[in-house]
């Protein structure tokens, strides 16, 4: 185990300095004058040149790689040029609700998702299954964005009036506020780092109000995550039904399968205990590869639900020149998804003895 | 490769039984898959109405309609044909956006579009994929290794992410967002073909071929690769779907610019505040590109069933 986690761990590393290359490389890419992108048509030479010089921008290229690869060895991320703050200052008020939603989004695709897989599998060509299938089909083939407006049509418009109706937009209700954890446990003088990690979990609504007992506020930041959690994770959810449905199938044509039935055992030990763990070997991989597209459905969902996360933060900045928060956020993203790929690789090799003697 | 063999008697009866050709069996095969035909309907009639979009089409689909025709007082942005409109307003099939165009017209002209692109950016994937994903497996090495950590770099990002990033960075066109489209997909199909060369390579016929004197690349183009050609017809179909859709997003959320023909996923775009009183300009275009990518889909998943000996039961 510790060799197969050390080989895992070794072939990481060229690939997270690849990401910081790239995304070095596509900063620099984008073209435009950053001085007048952000300080506008009319800035002077003498502001602008102030300007580039305050952010390295003069530099040749290769020493401003150096001076960053410097900088963020030492977790600086720099400073947005748009905003004037620091960017890890923005990533602890924009990540927690990208994260939150995601997080949702993907807990409503493996909650729905392998039940009804295993369901279609174990009722193979009923209209279980068949249902199940052509709702996969949908859920992979129409457009986050479209799902999302047309939920919000629904929710917020058809159902106005009903118990049922959702907001249609952004975190919380106008007047409704989740108060801080360092507020709440009487931290306020704590800084630095710690300050950080406590803001940023403040800032996913429904975990802080829920450790927190802020009843109220936890209904009302759940009531706005579901449309936005349900549009996101109807992909995945199709994906994982789908998968889990083959490979549940496979399992289940099995000796072993038949020697557990021929031993009498239950059909529910059978099929949950004895196939449905191995089947869901698979499914683990295809979860946390869903972690791109689902961060890619995230600037989608983020978009039609207006909320200010991680994607919205992303295209605004690339779409503004914004380089150091181009830069920081999808270093931060890409990191962030190699490391969930090889925690679902490692987590895969403990499942499943085979994978470390490869 | 085999010369004509005098027939063996009784033979005829043989050949009769099984007359299907390799091309013959493979369609067979497809037919018999109903997803890949439900697939290959639906994808027809948008081909169709791709190709003869001017015929298809009532109106011209960038033209503003308002008070030009004699007689007409006042177009209602929500008045769907398809639904039924009072007699005395003029007809739309899918009613008209808030341009005062017709939905109709727009939304089949945008068939061309997304088409055309997705049938193009995946191309563009499939020919530069493949040219990795070769060299990759059958050079081996270190070049291998270099080569395939690139494209675990370019999958380490959300795709629609680095899309963005390469469409602003050339410029905000059509074209860009075809070119980005088509860079992000790459990965994917050099892995195909890498894994299919190397699962080639150490065949016996590979050996002999060498042996007979054929070149590297001969052996590659002509022995090795024809391996490469099922999984690459399956994955791309798929991916013309998945390109599908990141046209859509790509000009939904604007990365574009302004666009001068008719696109779904920027008619979404433009409309989406309407989306409270007239869903409809919104539902049109969302339906064209959700069955667009189910046809890609249910093709690309009869295809695989189709074509992959393993799964023949």
């Amino acid at each position: 185990m510790g060799r197969f986690l050390a080989r895992r761990l070794l072939v990481t590393i060229p690939v997270l300095f690849g990401i910081v290359f790239i995304v070095f490389a596509l900063a620099r890419l984008i073209p435009g004058d950053p001085c007048r992108a952000v300080l506008g048509e009319r800035a002077t030479d003498a502001v602008c040149d102030d300007f580039i010089h305050r952010y390295g921008l003069d530099q040749p290229i290769p020493v401003q790689f150096g001076l960053y690869l410097g900088q963020i060895a030492s977790g600086d991320l720099g400073e947005s040029i748009k905003h004037s703050r620091p960017i890890t200052t923005l990533l602890v008020e924009r990540l927690p609700t990208t994260v939150e939603l995601t997080a949702w989004a993907l807990l409503f695709a493996v909650v729905v998702g392998i039940p009804l897989g295993l369901l279609s599998a174990y009722w193979r060509n009923s209209p279980v299954d068949v249902g199940t299938m052509v709702f996969a089909n949908l859920g992979v083939s129409i457009p986050v964005f479209v799902l999302g407006l047309l939920l919000a049509f629904l929710f917020a418009i058809v159902f106005k009036d009903s118990p049922i109706s959702l907001p249609p937009s952004g975190r919380l209700s106008s007047g409704v506020f989740v108060t801080p954890l360092a507020e709440v446990w009487g931290m306020e003088d704590v800084q630095g780092l710690p300050r950080g990690i406590l803001d940023f979990f403040s800032g996913i609504y429904t975990f802080s109000a829920l450790i927190t007992g802020q009843w109220e506020e936890l209904l009302d930041a759940a009531r706005h995550l579901i449309l936005p959690a349900v549009a996101l994770g109807t992909i995945p959810l199709a994906i994982v039904a789908r998968i889990t449905r083959s490979s549940l199938l496979e399992v289940l044509g099995l000796d072993y399968v038949r020697t557990a039935r021929a031993k009498g055992l239950r059909e529910r030990t059978v099929v949950l205990r004895h196939a449905a763990r191995n089947a869901l070997l698979p499914v683990v991989t295809i979860i946390g590869l869903q972690l791109g597209a689902l961060l890619s459905g995230a600037v989608l969902t983020e978009t039609v639900f207006n909320l200010a996360g991680v994607g919205r933060t992303m295209y605004e900045a690339i779409t503004g020149r914004d380089y150091v928060v181009i830069q920081g956020f999808t270093l931060v993203i890409a990191v962030a998804y190699v490391l969930v790929n090889l925690l679902v690789d490692v987590s895969y090799g403990i499942l499943d003895p085979r994978v470390r003697a490869r | 490769m085999t010369a004509p063999a005098t027939p063996l008697p009784g033979a005829d009866a043989l050949v009769r039984e099984r007359p299907a050709s390799l091309w013959r069996d493979t369609l067979g095969s497809i037919l018999r898959q109903r997803n890949a035909v439900l697939g290959l309907l639906i994808l027809g009639a948008f081909v169709f109405v791709a190709l003869f979009a001017d015929l298809v089409a009532t109106h011209d689909p960038n033209e503003t309609l308002l008070g030009i025709e004699p007689g007409v007082e006042r177009r209602d942005g929500s008045c769907i044909h398809l639904l039924g409109c009072p007699a005395e307003k003029p007809e739309h099939i899918f009613g008209t956006d808030g341009n005062f165009r017709d939905v109709y017209s727009r939304v089949i002209h945008g068939a061309r579009v997304s088409l055309a692109i997705g049938l193009a950016a995946i191309t563009f994937a499939i020919l530069v994929g493949t040219t990795i994903g070769a060299v990759a497996g059958y050079v081996g090495g270190w070049l291998d290794t270099i080569l395939m950590r690139l494209m675990d770099v370019v999958l380490a990002f959300p795709s629609l992410l680095l899309a963005i990033a390469i469409v602003t960075a050339l410029g905000q066109s059509l074209v860009n967002a075809l070119l980005a489209i088509g860079v992000v997909s790459v990965p994917i199909y050099a892995r195909v073909v890498r894994s299919s060369v190397i699962s080639a390579r150490e065949n016996d016929y590979v050996t002999a071929s060498r042996a007979l004197g054929e070149s590297g690349l001969g052996i590659l183009m002509r022995r090795i690769m024809p391996n490469s050609l099922t999984p690459l017809v399956v994955q791309g179909t798929l991916g013309i779907g998945g390109a599908v859709l990141e046209i859509a997003a790509l000009t939904f959320v604007g990365v574009t610019g302004s666009l001068t023909v008719p696109e779904w996923g920027s008619m979404i775009a433009l409309e989406r505040n309407q989306l409270f009183n007239a869903p409809h300009i919104i539902v049109f275009p969302g339906l064209a590109i959700t069955l667009t990518v189910l046809g890609f889909n249910l093709l690309g998943d009869g295809l695989r069933d189709a074509l992959d000996p393993r799964l023949n039961r």
